[in-house]
């Protein structure tokens, strides 16, 4: 018996807006229009504005711990832009801010969310984004179960899920690729390759050269792409979207980006990252290129880069003012959303609770309690 | 019923050449003394080597050890859990370092299911001596998923050891003695308080596991305290301070730091509690099925007849631990909840 080949495989790499702006015109064709890229080169200046202010407010204690999504924005961008809004699903990790507002969550929300208030995560109805997921890698299992219930209540939609390269590490990634490709299920696993979790390498997380050759074994489609090329990203999205939704089967796209920023406020990324290597990203900038594009197309000069910025500033302010404006939650939160209806037990303690308040005189709490 | 009695005026004389140093310096000696002794140890988890610790307990520690004991993970709590299973049957020495013991749900598992049944399933033969270590409790506004004490879930299960310290010389002694025991060990770490600073013994130093220590109050027995405060880890600090303030008041309580949950040093409580004849434990878990509840139905058990009040409980609420700064606030045990049992304990409520 002869030894044959039984089984091959190749990744490709998308690109199709370069670093310096230029674009395949071939590649580009079906995707995105001229007034598309300025919207969405837009909201790229719009969400940068919102990173570098929720920072400062981290900086000056108005904000607890947050992640930084600098440029990742046009990972976030394309490929929230290729899910219809109001009928695909979104099932995030922490880092596509820009692809959640596309989808109409409201900017303050984030904010809440960062600043320590179960309240960010109350999604408005008609938003089709589930909450901000903090344990890694779990929200892939989650994603793959709800195309499991498009399917089988035979809803025409698809749900994209977010993560990060780390993320794939973790064994839920892992089940949640199997089960999704043997139920054939409408999901596209979308990994954010930012080349690090935290401290730790992409070369050292894992020994395989891409991340989206891990899902040649489960049988789902692969493709790399340029993850600060909006183009690139919308394609691959979009396509893998309506083959999701056609049951032509399960994509993994891993979106080649860099985090400009620190892991989190908490984290110095100069302890551990080369200057050189942040330099290099910083040059294939999404804002950069895309800027670079249109510049070239004659669709963007410096009149319009200063109006963009000015509306940020103008956009972020509100939202910060609306989201620390919004009063401390009441304590009864935690009691009447621990379960659906709340028990007897928890009731009592509901009431004790508020009496025993800090800065009242703790005997109130023992006399109300004994009085009931 | 032998019971082992540590009293404050000698517990508290620790050896010459104490210094002040953080919970997180003494952590790190810990592992470092044994490290230099004993080449079967390595430590492993996410963020402990390049970048020095993601809470920066292990600072240093790369460049003593070198890449081959001092090891960065993925995002693999599952996979490094059951690596260490392996080693440790193998004749090796982990320890695993939780970034939050949060994570370690993910290798539940490998720490529940495997970890503390492989010496009893083989018959005696294979044991597990691994140290998985960590931050435990809510760390100030992480949010419900990041902020899991799990001394009240995992206690449950035989086979396992649960130390958990409330000052920087037991978190060296206990780990010290996590390190050198044969069988698995949970040690449980306060991310709040691994800045917090105190005199802590310079070399060799172990604390035993199941020996509580009377923080206040005395065993010589020339004035029994009014109640008996039983605490671990964080909490036990609210209790000193409770006590203080009810001193002001001539209240006076005994405090029991019980360092480890496993073994439960339930002699020194049922001692205390004889002389006292009231008892209030303070536990940051849930209530339900806590570990309060279980020093209250031993004390039930053994010493009845000594109480004068019905056993107290001072636990978080029975809900997700709150990300919300003030909710957060309002659902730890803290003081003023201490205090309040305890007067009503005295029936001055
Ligand atoms: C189960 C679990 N383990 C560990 C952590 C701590 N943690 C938070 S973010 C992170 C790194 C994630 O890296 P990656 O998936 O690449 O996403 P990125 O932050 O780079 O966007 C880690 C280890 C966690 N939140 N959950
Ligand atoms: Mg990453």
């Amino acid at each position: 018996m002869p030894i044959r080949t039984v089984f091959k495989a190749q990744i490709d790499h998308l690109q199709i807006l370069d670093e310096n702006g230029v674009l395949d015109e071939k590649l580009a064709k079906d995707t995105l229009t001229d007034e598309q890229v300025v919207f969405l080169y837009e909201q790229m200046n719009i969400c940068r504005h919102l990173d570098e202010v929720a920072f400062k407010l981290q900086r000056s204690g108005r904000m607890g711990t947050y992640p930084q999504n600098k440029g990742q924005e046009a990972a976030a961008l394309g490929s929230g832009f290729a899910a219809r809004k109001g009928k695909d699903w979104l099932v995030p990790c922490y880092r596509e801010n820009a692809a959640l507002f596309l989808h109409g969550l409201p900017m303050e929300k984030i904010l809440l969310h960062w600043m320590g208030d179960e309240r960010g995560n109350q999604i408005p109805e008609g938003v089709n984004v589930t909450p901000i997921s903090i344990p890694i890698g779990t929200q892939m299992l989650h994603a793959t179960g709800m195309a499991w219930a498009f399917k089988l209540r035979k809803e025409d939609r698809a749900v994209i899920t977010y993560f990060g390269d780390g993320a794939t590490s973790e064994g839920d990634f892992h089940e949640a690729m199997n089960f999704a490709t043997t139920l054939n299920v409408p999901v596209v696993f979308f990994c954010q390759n930012n080349q690090w979790a935290i401290s730790v390498p992409r070369e050292i997380q894992m020994n395989s050269e891409t991340v989206a050759q891990k899902a040649i074994a489960y049988g789902a489609h692969a493709i790399q792409v340029d993850g600060n090329d909006l183009f690139a990203v919308y394609k691959a999205s979009k396509d893998a979207l309506s083959r999701a939704r056609s049951g032509g089967g399960v994509t993994l796209i891993e979106a080649v980006t860099y985090r400009l920023g620190d892991h989190t406020t908490a984290d110095d990324a100069r302890r551990y990252r080369d200057e050189a290597e942040v330099a290099s990203w910083r040059a294939k900038d999404p804002i950069i290129r895309t800027r670079k594009y249109l510049e070239g197309k004659g669709l963007w000069n410096d009149t319009r880069q200063q109006e963009i910025e000015d509306r940020a500033k103008v956009i972020v302010a509100e939202v910060v003012r609306n989201a620390e404006g919004i009063e401390s939650p009441s304590i009864d939160d935690i009691f009447d959303y621990t379960f659906e209806t709340i028990d007897p037990e928890l009731e009592t303690q509901k009431r004790t609770l508020r009496t025993s308040s800090l800065g009242q005189k703790p005997e109130q709490a023992g006399l109300e309690a004994e009085r009931r | 019923m032998t019971t082992t009695l540590t009293d404050p005026t000698t517990s508290y004389l620790l050896p010459e050449g104490t210094r002040e140093i953080p919970f997180r310096e003494a952590l790190r000696e810990a592992m470092t003394l044994e490290m230099r002794k004993d080449p079967r140890i390595f430590l492993m988890g996410e963020e402990v080597a390049q970048y020095q610790g993601a809470y920066k307990v292990s600072q240093g520690m790369l460049d003593e050890f070198g890449p081959k004991r001092i090891i960065d993970s993925p995002i693999s709590e599952n996979g490094f859990a059951g690596l260490a299973v392996g080693a440790a049957m193998y004749g090796l020495r982990p320890i695993i370092e939780f970034m939050s013991w949060s994570f370690s749900l993910v290798a539940a598992d490998q720490i529940l299911n495997n970890v503390p049944k492989m010496l009893y399933m083989s018959g005696g033969q294979w044991g597990c001596p691994v140290v998985f270590r960590g931050n435990n409790g809510a760390g100030g506004q992480l949010g419900s998923t990041h902020s899991w004490t799990v001394e009240a879930l995992y206690s449950n299960v035989p086979g396992l050891k649960i130390a958990i310290s409330s000052c920087p010389a037991d978190a060296k002694g206990l780990l010290t003695s996590a390190i050198r025991d044969e069988d698995p060990v949970f040690h449980l770490e306060s991310e709040r308080m691994l800045g917090d600073k105190g005199p802590v013994p310079e070399g060799d130093y172990a604390v035993p596991f199941g020996v509580a220590a009377l923080r206040r109050g005395s065993w010589s027995g020339e004035r029994n305290s009014d109640c008996t405060l039983v605490s671990f880890g964080r909490p036990v600090n609210f209790c000193l301070d409770a006590a203080e303030e009810l001193a002001k008041d001539g209240i006076e309580c005994d405090v029991l730091d019980m360092r480890t949950v496993r073994p439960l040093d339930i002699g020194s409580i049922v001692e205390s509690v004889r002389r006292t004849n009231r008892i209030v434990v303070v536990d940051q878990c849930w209530p339900f099925a806590s570990v309060a509840s279980e020093v209250i139905a031993q004390v039930c058990e053994r010493a009845f007849d000594h109480l004068d009040h019905q056993p107290l409980r001072v636990n978080t609420d029975d809900v997700p631990t709150p990300y919300a700064k003030n909710l957060e606030a309002e659902y730890l045990p803290h003081k003023g909840k201490i205090i309040a049992a305890v007067r009503k304990s005295l029936g001055m409520l």
